[in-house]
């Protein structure tokens, strides 16, 4: 099987993002691989080991393909480092703020280029969180969408995958031919720390850095402008009370007050 | 007027109370259009209840695709709804389902889309909540018929009467849109307390319940609230992930969120504090979540909570 894995260079969830000109403040931040996609990253490893491994010369292979500044080479590294075994980054200036619209074009015609049996995305970034990246991948490459998967079972001979899709609206049983996307929820595994030796030979690994021009799509960085952006007041705390078995009460003062009951 | 259509939204086969809040955002910028994507047969069961909000007419379409390919039927319909009345804007409910409905929908239609707004202008501007609620961002569409995807429960809905005209109408799904099949649906288990993201009042536990949720539960059932969690409680396997409140988990918006036990990392702040009213209960003095607490309570929620429940069940009484 040809896997392919999207991921994303994210600020550091801990870090305070900036708004500077209406885009996120990408250089003066801690970056890292997008946590969410770490299982995407995984599940992956984990189907092809089920299914003879992606070592040189065996069945499958995984390739990372991200959009970036050249920065994301250290998030695409991590990738390689747990297991991947070769990357595409699209890096061009021109992309610099690109909306999900322009994201999913270039991802999907990258995908659809080099050709892959599964595509397997996290179920969003931390950034922008938007979880609309992987269904419009699937609406471009008019293959299945099986995404927010707690559990993906994969069928090589038959060239099927099913997962379990768990969302707000319950749990559905879903399945579909190759080629299909996917997206992982948190929680379908637990993503491993790359060994020593995973980072010693991602060290060796391509990193096949594409220009816009290479990938051979025009795109628009962006349909959507945005016209101001406000840091919050921060909120003042309130009132605070220490229980010695009265704060139960005030509380519920508190809340009727308020009308909150 | 020009027409906005908004996808109606039905969860386990039940209109929620989303569909008005859209209709309510919907109203401000044109005559609304509830688009109802209906089971073979059921449509004008569908259509019927819906009975509250702005609304000024209905388009049903049944199909047994919806049931059976999900998103990708949900939006092959959808475009070609949009490409047949020219919509001023789509609004669509900001949830796992709507945001990839719209995703899809922005492809085919070649427009732009934002998601998450907490509010839509009359001059179809967006408000949206970014970085953990840390900035608000005003945007606009550019391009195409403007996508956007409302979070539930931003918007106070008005919830008047309406009957509206109801058009039934039908369309193919194509084949490229049924790739991905539905082979059984099992709808949420809500045991008798409201969805998360929709509540009015949310009681979510963390590290500090030490897996006893017990009195986390009786308190939010007194007020009629949604059970929450903190990342460290689902992750101890104490509470169920899909309850998860945080940067990783569900982003809330409620009228009142009491946070028990809860520390207040960076992380479970961005899924919360956006809330109207919050309340924290922690044993730790230094606990950074009562840097952003409306009422905080230096105590141990086993001792609090339990008379806070009488007290507030004593008032309703």
């Amino acid at each position: 099987m040809r896997i392919a894995i999207c991921i994303k260079q994210v600020p550091d969830s801990w870090a305070e993002k900036k708004m500077v000109n209406g885009l996120l403040d990408r250089v003066n931040v801690d970056v890292v691989l997008n946590d969410l996609d770490e299982y995407a990253v995984e599940e992956a490893l984990r189907i092809a080991e089920a299914h003879g491994g992606n070592d040189e010369g065996a069945a499958n292979s995984v390739t990372v393909i991200s959009m970036g500044p050249e920065r994301a080479t250290e998030a695409v590294r991590k990738a390689l480092s747990m297991g991947a075994n070769n990357a595409i980054l699209i890096s061009d200036a021109s992309l610099a703020g690109a909306d999900a619209l322009a994201t999913s074009k270039v991802l999907a015609s990258v995908i659809s280029k080099i050709g892959f049996d599964l595509v397997i995305c996290g179920t969003e970034s931390t950034d922008a969180r938007m979880s609309v990246v992987p269904a419009m991948i699937a609406e471009r490459l008019g293959c299945a969408q099986l995404t927010f998967a707690s559990a993906v079972k994969v069928d090589p001979v038959g060239q099927q995958v099913s997962i379990t899709r768990v969302t707000e609206a319950g749990v559905d049983e879903m399945s579909g031919q190759f080629p299909a996307v996917i997206s992982v929820v948190e929680k379908i595994n637990e993503p491993r720390y790359p060994s020593f030796k995973g980072i010693m030979s991602a060290k060796k690994k391509t990193i096949d850095v594409m220009d816009i021009a290479a990938v051979g799509v025009t795109v628009e960085s962006s349909w959507s402008l945005v016209l101001d952006a406000t840091p919050r007041p921060l909120r003042a705390a309130g009132i605070k009370v220490t229980d010695d078995g009265g704060a139960a009460n005030q509380l519920v003062t508190f809340l009727s007050e308020k009308k909150l009951i | 007027m020009s027409s906005v259509i908004i996808l109606a939204d039905f969860i386990g086969g039940k209109n929620t109370k989303t569909t008005a809040e859209l209709a309510t955002a919907a109203a401000r910028i044109g005559d609304v259009v509830a688009v109802v994507l209906a089971p073979q047969g059921q449509g004008g069961a569908y259509a019927a209840a819906i009975t509250q909000g702005p609304i000024h007419s209905i388009v049903v379409v049944e199909s047994e695709s919806f049931a059976a390919h999900g998103v990708g039927a949900a939006a092959d319909v959808l475009a070609q709804i949009i490409v047949s009345k020219k919509p001023a804007a789509v609004l669509i409910a900001s949830h796992a389902f709507g945001k990839e409905v719209a995703g899809r929908v922005a492809v085919k239609t070649n427009s732009g889309i934002i998601t998450d707004a907490v509010d839509v202008s009359a001059d179809i501007s967006a408000t949206q909540m970014v970085f953990g609620g840390s900035t608000t961002v005003h945007s606009k569409i550019s391009h195409g018929t403007p996508i956007i995807t409302v979070r539930p429960n931003s918007i106070s809905a008005d919830l008047k009467q309406v009957s509206p005209v109801i058009e039934a109408l039908s369309f193919e799904v194509a084949d490229g849109s049924k790739k991905s099949k539905i082979t059984s649906s099992q709808a949420p288990v809500q045991g008798g307390r409201p969805e998360l993201t929709e509540a009015d009042i949310v009681v979510s536990g963390g590290r500090g319940t030490n897996g006893d949720f017990v009195a986390v539960e009786a308190f939010a059932d007194s007020l009629g609230a949604a059970v929450g969690a903190s990342r460290a409680a689902t992750d101890a396997g104490w509470y169920p992930h899909s309850h998860q409140v945080g940067q990783t988990g569900k982003t809330v918006s409620p009228q009142l969120y009491v946070a028990c036990g809860i520390s207040g990392a960076i992380q479970h702040r961005a899924g919360m504090q956006t809330s109207k009213a919050i309340v924290v209960i922690n044993k730790d003095p230094e606990a950074p979540i009562f840097e952003i607490a409306d009422f905080g309570v230096i105590g141990d929620l086993f001792a609090v909570l339990p008379q806070a429940t009488e007290g507030v069940l004593a008032r309703k009484s």
